[in-house]
């Protein structure tokens, strides 16, 4: 077998809102399109301070919870104009915001561990529902002083299938709560803490 | 579906204090292993309309030509198995021939060059393949620590084809006098690892009187092969 290393993962820097900021970016769907709705907050550090230096990147679902890509063994999707992927880098008060629509739930398939990763933290517990996961947003940080990527994700506040949702109940209650928007009508708030107290759930991918 | 392999020992720490910034901002809990099912293994798939016919020519779009050494920086994107990633999305920025960023939050006192932005975007051809055309970017200093200095490199940002993909890294030049002293380079702590982030020298890519080549391959995550899974689960 002729595996190849990985490249390793490096810090965005400072400096790259001149390379990565793309006028679309944060419209995951055009403006008015039916259902569409502001997601954003703020990125804190440890000490509570808003991080103006970060890029925060989504890529979800479309509302029937496909995905336009080869590897969806479901074939095409029929939502026209959908990205699934936004990307908003912080304002100066740490605030990044994004237009989107609510993903569907997607179904169990494949629904097995990452596993063969060493160290696996087995978290495969709770995994008793039916291992449909509930509509949320995965999402990548990246930002001047981490030198990889984080990942966590955005649940939405107002899904019963959070419950049963095979990630989330996975992971220790107290903390759960650091996974799921607030709503703030007309949208949703998600605030991230890379550090502390209330510092938000990453995941190993 | 496919999975995609850890690869988590190339990568730097979470943590790293030498590098200052990352005190506040590197979070102090374990990660959770996240399954991989659809939304890990897809991505997006990013690509033509996104790139101009020169993006990939940071020395075009301007009035005049930017002072420094140009280069052309070319390779391949291929994924942990040696497979060509092809149509992926590359961005990269970088400073100027002094040093500099068009930035806002860049103080450092060398010029502005209005003939270079530093920024360019292109897409990996069928091979995998990308190149780009730029200038030799210069080293810059930052407060770090005492007399410190960044090392000359270009940032690169690339998709894959799978959100489990998803890198952002940066690109050195051979032989840099710098590479001892700079934290985020020594951050990834496996040797090999490390000297993957070097560009080599290319005299085959050199055009002749008129730019110097450097040959950078980039390695995205491979997948896991696929199983012959124990189907002994009780799902």
């Amino acid at each position: 077998m002729s595996e190849l290393q990985t490249t390793p993962s490096q810090t965005v820097g400072p400096f790259f809102s001149f390379g990565l900021v793309w006028e679309d970016g944060p419209f995951v769907v055009p403006e008015g399109t039916p259902g569409a709705f502001r997601i954003g907050g703020t990125v804190y550090d440890g000490a509570g301070v808003p991080v103006p230096d970060a890029v925060v990147e989504t890529w979800q679902a479309d509302p029937d919870g496909r995905f336009d890509h080869p590897d969806d063994p479901r074939g095409a999707v029929r939502w026209k104009d959908f990205r699934g992927f936004g990307r908003s880098a912080t304002d100066p008060g740490g605030r990044y915001s994004l237009l989107t629509v609510k993903p569907g739930p997607l179904p169990a398939v494949g629904g097995r561990s990452a596993g063969n990763g060493g160290g696996n933290s087995g978290n495969s517990d709770g995994n008793s529902g039916n291992g449909t996961e509930a509509p949320h947003l995965n999402v990548s940080v990246f930002c001047r002083g981490m030198l990889v990527r984080l990942v966590t994700r955005i649940y939405f506040p107002d899904e019963e299938a959070n419950t049963e949702d095979p990630v989330l109940t996975s992971i220790d209650p107290a903390r759960r709560a650091t996974l799921i928007a607030r709503s703030e009508p007309p949208g949703y708030r998600f605030d991230i803490h890379l550090q502390g107290e209330h510092e938000t759930v990453f995941f190993d991918l | 579906m496919p999975t995609y392999r850890s690869d988590t020992p190339s990568h730097p720490p979470v943590s790293f204090p030498e590098y200052r910034s990352n005190v506040l901002r590197a979070p102090h809990r374990p990660f959770v292993l996240l399954p991989q099912r659809l939304g890990e293994i897809t991505g997006p798939l990013l690509g033509e309309g996104r790139v101009g016919p020169h993006d990939n020519d940071l020395t075009l779009g301007h009035d005049g030509e930017p002072q420094g050494q140009r280069i052309i920086v070319s390779g391949r994107v291929l994924d942990g198995d040696g497979r060509p990633v092809a149509g992926t999305l590359l961005e990269v920025w970088q400073a100027n021939a002094g040093g500099r960023y068009r930035h806002d939050a860049d103080r450092h006192p060398a010029p502005l060059d209005p003939h270079f932005t530093g920024v360019g975007r292109t897409i990996t051809d069928a091979e995998g393949r990308y190149s780009f055309t730029t200038i030799h970017p210069g080293a810059y200093p930052w407060r770090n620590h005492d007399n410190a200095w960044r090392p000359a490199h270009i940032h690169f940002s690339l998709f894959g084809t799978a959100f489990t993909q998803r890198l952002i890294t940066q690109m050195y030049f051979p032989g840099d006098p710098l590479f001892d002293q700079d934290p985020i380079f020594n951050s990834v702590r496996d040797p090999k690892a490390r000297a993957a982030m070097v560009a080599r020298f290319d005299l085959g890519t050199t055009v002749p009187e008129w730019a110097l080549g450097y040959r950078w391959d980039i390695v995205l995550r491979g997948k896991n092969p696929t199983p012959l899974e124990e189907e002994d689960d009780d799902e």
